[in-house]
Protein backbone atom coordinates (compact mmCIF):
# COMPACT_ATOMS: atom_id res chain seq x y z
CA UNK A 1 0.00 0.00 0.00
CA UNK A 2 1.14 3.44 -0.63
CA UNK A 3 2.81 5.27 2.69
CA UNK A 4 0.67 8.29 2.08
CA UNK A 5 -2.62 6.61 2.30
CA UNK A 6 -1.28 5.58 5.97
CA UNK A 7 -0.07 9.03 6.50
CA UNK A 8 -3.61 10.27 6.13
CA UNK A 9 -4.89 7.85 7.74
CA UNK A 10 -3.28 8.74 11.01
CA UNK A 11 -3.33 12.10 10.69
CA UNK A 12 -7.52 12.17 10.42
CA UNK A 13 -7.56 9.53 13.43
CA UNK A 14 -5.02 12.26 14.99
CA UNK A 15 -7.24 15.31 14.24
CA UNK A 16 -10.18 13.86 15.69
CA UNK A 17 -8.76 13.35 18.91
CA UNK A 18 -7.19 17.04 18.60
CA UNK A 19 -11.10 17.84 18.14
CA UNK A 20 -12.58 15.49 20.72
CA UNK A 21 -10.05 17.33 23.24
CA UNK A 22 -11.19 20.82 21.88
CA UNK A 23 -14.95 20.29 21.91
CA UNK A 24 -15.99 17.89 24.65
CA UNK A 25 -16.17 18.73 28.19
CA UNK A 26 -16.48 14.80 30.23
CA UNK A 27 -13.26 14.43 31.50
CA UNK A 28 -13.17 10.52 30.38
CA UNK A 29 -13.99 11.44 27.00
CA UNK A 30 -11.06 13.95 26.64
CA UNK A 31 -9.00 11.21 28.11
CA UNK A 32 -10.33 8.38 25.65
CA UNK A 33 -9.34 10.98 22.73
CA UNK A 34 -6.01 11.23 24.27
CA UNK A 35 -5.72 7.11 23.83
CA UNK A 36 -6.56 7.98 20.17
CA UNK A 37 -4.10 10.55 19.50
CA UNK A 38 -1.37 7.61 20.56
CA UNK A 39 -3.21 4.97 18.99
CA UNK A 40 -2.88 6.94 15.53
CA UNK A 41 0.62 7.23 16.21
CA UNK A 42 1.47 3.99 16.57
CA UNK A 43 0.06 2.87 13.61
CA UNK A 44 2.00 5.71 11.58
CA UNK A 45 5.63 4.43 13.42
CA UNK A 46 4.14 0.96 12.43
CA UNK A 47 3.76 1.64 8.89
CA UNK A 48 6.85 3.52 8.44
CA UNK A 49 8.60 0.88 10.00
CA UNK A 50 7.32 -1.50 6.76
CA UNK A 51 8.24 1.17 4.59
CA UNK A 52 12.05 0.94 5.53
CA UNK A 53 11.85 -2.68 5.24
CA UNK A 54 10.43 -2.40 1.47
CA UNK A 55 13.39 0.25 1.24
CA UNK A 56 15.72 -2.51 2.49
CA UNK A 57 14.00 -5.08 0.32
CA UNK A 58 15.02 -3.23 -2.91
CA UNK A 59 18.84 -3.11 -1.60
CA UNK A 60 21.05 -5.66 -1.78
CA UNK A 61 21.96 -6.42 1.76
CA UNK A 62 18.20 -7.75 3.69
CA UNK A 63 18.24 -7.45 6.86
CA UNK A 64 15.49 -8.96 8.40
CA UNK A 65 15.02 -6.75 11.53
CA UNK A 66 14.94 -3.52 9.40
CA UNK A 67 12.25 -1.29 11.08
CA UNK A 68 12.11 -3.34 14.60
CA UNK A 69 12.91 -0.35 16.18
CA UNK A 70 9.86 1.26 15.29
CA UNK A 71 7.74 -1.83 16.03
CA UNK A 72 9.89 -1.91 20.05
CA UNK A 73 8.80 1.65 19.97
CA UNK A 74 4.84 1.35 19.80
CA UNK A 75 5.57 -1.80 22.14
CA UNK A 76 7.20 1.04 24.62
CA UNK A 77 4.46 4.08 24.07
CA UNK A 78 1.75 1.06 25.05
CA UNK A 79 3.58 0.73 28.05
CA UNK A 80 3.59 3.79 29.28
CA UNK A 81 0.26 4.18 28.16
CA UNK A 82 -0.97 1.53 30.24
CA UNK A 83 0.63 3.24 32.76
CA UNK A 84 -0.87 6.37 32.32
CA UNK A 85 -4.21 5.31 31.98
CA UNK A 86 -4.19 4.38 35.56
CA UNK A 87 -2.72 7.06 37.14
CA UNK A 88 -5.52 9.48 35.49
CA UNK A 89 -8.49 7.50 36.30
CA UNK A 90 -7.34 7.54 39.73
CA UNK A 91 -7.44 11.34 39.57
CA UNK A 92 -10.39 11.74 37.76
CA UNK A 93 -11.90 9.24 40.27
CA UNK A 94 -10.74 11.43 43.16
CA UNK A 95 -12.04 14.18 41.08
CA UNK A 96 -15.06 13.14 41.07
CA UNK A 97 -15.40 12.76 44.95
CA UNK A 98 -14.75 15.93 45.51
CA UNK A 99 -16.59 18.58 43.41
CA UNK A 100 -19.10 15.50 42.04
CA UNK A 101 -18.81 15.90 38.70
CA UNK A 102 -16.22 14.94 35.72
CA UNK A 103 -16.86 18.46 34.11
CA UNK A 104 -13.71 19.91 33.47
CA UNK A 105 -15.02 23.41 33.71
CA UNK A 106 -15.22 23.06 37.06
CA UNK A 107 -11.57 23.02 37.76
CA UNK A 108 -10.69 26.29 36.29
CA UNK A 109 -8.80 26.92 39.57
CA UNK A 110 -6.74 24.74 41.45
CA UNK A 111 -7.67 25.59 45.31
CA UNK A 112 -11.28 24.69 46.08
CA UNK B 1 -8.61 -4.54 -6.44
CA UNK B 2 -6.79 -6.42 -4.24
CA UNK B 3 -8.35 -8.41 -1.15
CA UNK B 4 -5.83 -6.31 0.64
CA UNK B 5 -7.04 -2.79 -0.66
CA UNK B 6 -10.57 -4.36 0.06
CA UNK B 7 -9.14 -4.66 3.69
CA UNK B 8 -7.05 -1.23 4.17
CA UNK B 9 -10.27 0.58 2.55
CA UNK B 10 -12.73 -1.63 5.02
CA UNK B 11 -10.68 -0.97 7.90
CA UNK B 12 -10.18 2.43 7.59
CA UNK B 13 -13.84 3.37 7.27
CA UNK B 14 -14.30 1.26 10.65
CA UNK B 15 -11.74 3.32 11.97
CA UNK B 16 -12.56 6.62 10.74
CA UNK B 17 -16.66 5.95 11.90
CA UNK B 18 -15.56 4.52 15.04
CA UNK B 19 -13.13 7.75 15.91
CA UNK B 20 -16.30 10.35 15.13
CA UNK B 21 -18.77 7.87 16.92
CA UNK B 22 -16.22 8.70 19.94
CA UNK B 23 -16.41 12.45 19.54
CA UNK B 24 -20.22 12.95 18.71
CA UNK B 25 -22.09 10.42 21.33
CA UNK B 26 -23.71 12.12 24.10
CA UNK B 27 -23.61 8.80 26.19
CA UNK B 28 -19.53 7.86 27.47
CA UNK B 29 -20.69 4.50 27.51
CA UNK B 30 -21.29 4.58 23.34
CA UNK B 31 -17.94 6.79 23.05
CA UNK B 32 -15.98 3.10 24.69
CA UNK B 33 -17.63 1.23 22.60
CA UNK B 34 -17.04 3.12 19.56
CA UNK B 35 -13.64 3.67 20.69
CA UNK B 36 -12.93 -0.34 21.13
CA UNK B 37 -14.10 -0.61 17.50
CA UNK B 38 -11.74 1.83 16.22
CA UNK B 39 -9.51 -0.41 18.23
CA UNK B 40 -10.14 -3.59 16.72
CA UNK B 41 -9.99 -1.86 13.52
CA UNK B 42 -6.61 -0.53 14.11
CA UNK B 43 -5.56 -3.87 14.93
CA UNK B 44 -6.32 -5.15 11.84
CA UNK B 45 -4.45 -2.52 9.84
CA UNK B 46 -1.27 -4.09 12.10
CA UNK B 47 -2.08 -7.60 10.65
CA UNK B 48 -2.58 -6.21 6.98
CA UNK B 49 0.96 -4.89 7.71
CA UNK B 50 2.49 -8.17 9.35
CA UNK B 51 2.69 -6.77 12.84
CA UNK B 52 1.31 -9.72 14.45
CA UNK B 53 2.57 -9.27 17.86
CA UNK B 54 1.68 -5.67 18.31
CA UNK B 55 -1.68 -6.53 17.04
CA UNK B 56 -2.49 -9.04 19.90
CA UNK B 57 -0.69 -6.93 22.26
CA UNK B 58 -3.01 -3.88 21.21
CA UNK B 59 -5.74 -6.00 21.31
CA UNK B 60 -4.97 -7.05 25.08
CA UNK B 61 -3.84 -3.97 26.25
CA UNK B 62 -6.30 -1.46 24.69
CA UNK B 63 -9.07 -3.08 23.95
CA UNK B 64 -9.01 -5.72 27.13
CA UNK B 65 -7.64 -3.73 29.82
CA UNK B 66 -7.85 -0.09 29.33
CA UNK B 67 -11.04 0.18 28.07
CA UNK B 68 -12.54 -2.49 30.66
CA UNK B 69 -10.86 -0.18 33.29
CA UNK B 70 -12.99 2.85 31.35
CA UNK B 71 -15.90 1.16 31.53
CA UNK B 72 -15.31 0.14 35.23
CA UNK B 73 -14.76 3.86 36.05
CA UNK B 74 -17.85 4.87 34.34
CA UNK B 75 -20.05 2.85 35.46
CA UNK B 76 -18.90 3.12 39.31
CA UNK B 77 -19.45 6.62 38.98
CA UNK B 78 -22.81 6.18 37.72
CA UNK B 79 -21.77 8.47 34.01
CA UNK B 80 -24.25 6.76 31.57
CA UNK B 81 -26.74 9.60 31.93
CA UNK B 82 -26.79 12.33 29.10
CA UNK B 83 -25.45 14.65 31.54
CA UNK B 84 -23.29 16.89 29.90
CA UNK B 85 -24.51 20.09 29.16
CA UNK B 86 -25.05 21.91 26.03
CA UNK B 87 -21.63 24.39 25.95
CA UNK B 88 -21.89 27.23 23.60
CA UNK B 89 -22.50 26.26 20.09
CA UNK B 90 -19.69 28.47 19.00
CA UNK B 91 -17.02 27.36 21.09
CA UNK B 92 -17.74 23.98 19.50
CA UNK B 93 -17.45 24.90 16.41
CA UNK B 94 -14.56 27.11 16.97
CA UNK B 95 -13.28 23.95 18.20
CA UNK B 96 -13.76 21.57 15.21
CA UNK B 97 -12.44 24.37 12.86
CA UNK B 98 -9.12 24.56 14.94
CA UNK B 99 -9.00 20.81 14.37
CA UNK B 100 -9.94 20.94 11.11
CA UNK B 101 -6.97 23.48 10.34
CA UNK B 102 -4.67 21.36 11.87
CA UNK B 103 -6.05 18.75 10.06
CA UNK B 104 -5.72 20.72 6.61
CA UNK B 105 -2.24 21.78 7.45
CA UNK B 106 -0.34 18.74 7.85
CA UNK B 107 -2.28 16.71 4.94
CA UNK B 108 -0.96 19.62 3.13
CA UNK B 109 2.48 19.07 4.00
CA UNK B 110 3.31 15.87 4.15
CA UNK B 111 1.41 14.73 0.86
CA UNK B 112 4.79 15.73 -1.46
CA UNK B 113 7.22 14.94 1.36
CA UNK B 114 9.47 12.97 0.16
CA UNK B 115 10.44 9.43 1.56
CA UNK B 116 13.06 7.22 0.79
CA UNK B 117 10.32 5.01 -0.28
CA UNK B 118 6.91 5.78 -0.81
CA UNK B 119 5.30 1.68 -0.67
CA UNK B 120 4.68 0.10 3.05
CA UNK B 121 5.33 -3.40 2.30
CA UNK B 122 2.14 -5.77 3.54
CA UNK B 123 1.71 -9.19 3.88
CA UNK B 124 5.24 -9.60 3.78
CA UNK B 125 8.62 -9.04 5.88
CA UNK B 126 9.36 -10.88 9.40
CA UNK B 127 9.99 -8.06 11.14
CA UNK B 128 6.56 -7.95 13.09
CA UNK B 129 7.32 -11.50 14.42
CA UNK B 130 7.16 -11.99 18.16
CA UNK B 131 10.98 -14.26 17.28
CA UNK B 132 12.44 -11.00 15.60
CA UNK B 133 10.86 -8.50 18.46
CA UNK B 134 11.81 -10.46 21.21
CA UNK B 135 15.84 -11.17 20.39
CA UNK B 136 15.65 -7.40 19.76
CA UNK B 137 14.13 -6.26 23.11
CA UNK B 138 15.97 -8.65 25.41
CA UNK B 139 19.22 -7.70 23.97
CA UNK B 140 19.41 -3.93 22.89
CA UNK B 141 16.44 -2.78 24.46
CA UNK B 142 16.90 -4.46 27.98
CA UNK B 143 17.70 -1.77 30.40
CA UNK B 144 14.64 0.38 28.94
CA UNK B 145 12.20 -2.75 29.31
CA UNK B 146 13.85 -3.11 33.39
CA UNK B 147 12.75 0.67 33.46
CA UNK B 148 9.57 0.12 32.14
CA UNK B 149 8.87 -2.61 34.87
CA UNK B 150 10.08 0.55 37.46
CA UNK B 151 7.13 2.97 35.66
CA UNK B 152 4.47 -0.04 36.16
CA UNK B 153 5.25 -0.34 39.57
CA UNK B 154 4.98 3.40 40.68
CA UNK B 155 2.02 4.19 38.68
CA UNK B 156 0.69 1.50 40.84
CA UNK B 157 1.16 2.76 44.42
CA UNK B 158 0.49 6.45 42.66
CA UNK B 159 -3.14 4.99 41.46
CA UNK B 160 -3.65 3.34 45.10
CA UNK B 161 -2.57 6.76 46.77
CA UNK B 162 -4.56 8.54 44.90
CA UNK B 163 -7.36 6.40 45.39
CA UNK B 164 -7.02 6.02 49.20
CA UNK B 165 -10.17 7.53 50.94
CA UNK B 166 -8.54 9.75 53.44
Amino acid sequence: MPINLYIFLALALFSIGVIGVLTRRNAIIIFMCIELMLNAVNLLLVAFSKMHLADSANSALQVVTNGADAQLFVFFIMVVAAAEVTVGLAIIVMMYRNIHSVDVNFLNRLKN
Amino acid sequence: MTITEILFWLLTVVALTGALLVVTSKNPVYSVLALIATFFAISGHYILLNAQFLAVVNLIVYAGAIMVLFLFVIMLMNLNTETEPQKNKWLKMAGTVAGGCLLLVLVAALRDADSKSTIALVNSGDTGLIENLGKLLFNEYVIPFEISSVLFLSAMVGAVVLGKKE
